[in-house]
């Protein structure tokens, strides 16, 4: 988060502003790291991950560009994350150096494509046409949309101390939108240091194969 | 009606007096007006409606969607293909949007608008903040 702090600071003034939203259920889990951060941005808490729902989103960190009139100009896609864990050596816990390297690069490219936009506006060669954005919005299908219903009820029960009933359909949710992350890993238990990354966790990214976990921004310079 | 209950909406949590209705299944009947407030959708003469979009009540089968100054919003769901969950004891209800509503929404490029709160409580909208450029970015503690 510091790092949209950073170019908050730096384009507040160019008719911009950023809006964080925490996909996070759990009371107060968010609320460290909102405070570490100290935003001057509204930095929202999404309980029912319905940002999430409304523009189709699978993972964090996922952003949209939204230009003065509202009108989404690039949809929901990776906000520049690169996935070096996925190089993770898993009994020393290191990252090799190189895949460290292309993360910042990456997120450094994103950012700089946030600040072009932001400075140019719809000049930036980071702005999409109408039809590219369409071309590149990803619709839900019904399974995605009864998901968020059960996700939307589980969440709700959980609340209402009814766990059990809740987490079967969290679980049911997860079942009928695998590829959403964020509905996956809001409903695993947390391990010690507040991830959900246990074992779990890495049996599904084992099981992406080939396929990302993090997919690549189109932009000019992004590494793949 | 002879209980309560809650309906998540994309209005937000509404506590209503609601009943399963009638015959047997999973009936979702409640006040329309009170429908009305929980989900956007009004009975009227034609159907039920929503803006400028009706959907009539299928001829012959008019007891099982509305009576009484009541409507059963279950069957209306099912009927519109939009989606649903319940609760095991029929006492709390999400009712979604169709996916095809959905898609036609975020293909329109209009960015759909939502409130959320921040740490202290304080609710934002997306539309609050229409005259500027708006990075909308996702981010997660787990």
């Amino acid at each position: 988060m510091s790092v949209w702090q950073k170019l908050y600071d730096e384009l507040q003034d160019q008719n911009f502003i950023i809006i964080t939203v925490a996909m996070d259920s759990r009371d107060d889990a968010a609320r460290p790291w909102i405070e570490a951060a100290g935003p001057s941005y509204p930095a929202l808490i999404d309980r029912d991950h319905r940002v999430a729902e409304l523009y189709n989103m699978v993972n964090v960190p996922q952003a949209v560009w939204i230009d003065e009139d509202g009108r989404i100009i690039r949809p929901a896609e990776n906000a520049g994350a690169y996935e070096a864990f996925r190089s993770l050596d898993r009994t020393t816990m290191t990252v090799p150096e190189d895949k460290t390297a292309t993360a910042a690069a990456a997120k450094a490219t994103y950012v700089n494509a946030v600040r072009d936009w932001a400075l140019l506006g719809p000049a930036s060669s980071h702005v999409f046409s109408a039809d590219q954005a369409r071309a590149r919005t990803a619709a839900p299908d019904a399974d995605i949309a009864r998901a968020h219903c059960h996700f939307r009820l589980g969440q709700y029960l959980l609340r209402q101390d009814r766990a059990a009933e809740g987490r079967e359909h969290l679980a049911e949710a997860a079942r009928l939108h695998p590829a959403s992350w964020n509905i996956w890993r809001q409903a695993a238990e947390p391990n010690e240091t507040g991830l959900a990354a246990g074992a779990d966790f890495w049996e599904r990214v084992d099981a992406l194969g080939d396929d990302y976990y993090y997919p690549p921004v189109a932009m000019a310079g992004m590494p793949e | 009606m002879a209980t309560t209950a809650t309906i998540l909406s994309g209005f937000g949590e509404f506590e209503v007096r609601a009943g399963p209705g009638p015959g047997q299944g999973e009936g979702l009947w409640l006040d329309r007006d009170e429908a009305a407030a929980a989900t956007g959708w009004s009975l009227r003469p034609e159907g039920l409606c929503r803006g400028d979009v009706c959907v009539p009540v299928p001829k012959g089968r008019e007891g099982v969607f509305a009576a009484d100054g009541n409507v059963n919003l279950k069957a209306f769901w099912d009927h519109m293909g939009m989606p649903a969950a319940r609760s095991r004891d029929g006492d709390v209800w999400a009712l979604g949007e169709a996916a095809d509503n959905r898609a036609a929404s975020l293909r329109s490029l209009e960015a759909p608008d939502f409130t959320l709160p921040d740490l202290a409580g304080v609710a934002h909208s997306l539309s609050d903040y229409r005259g500027k450029k708006v990075l909308l970015a996702t981010w997660a503690s787990w």
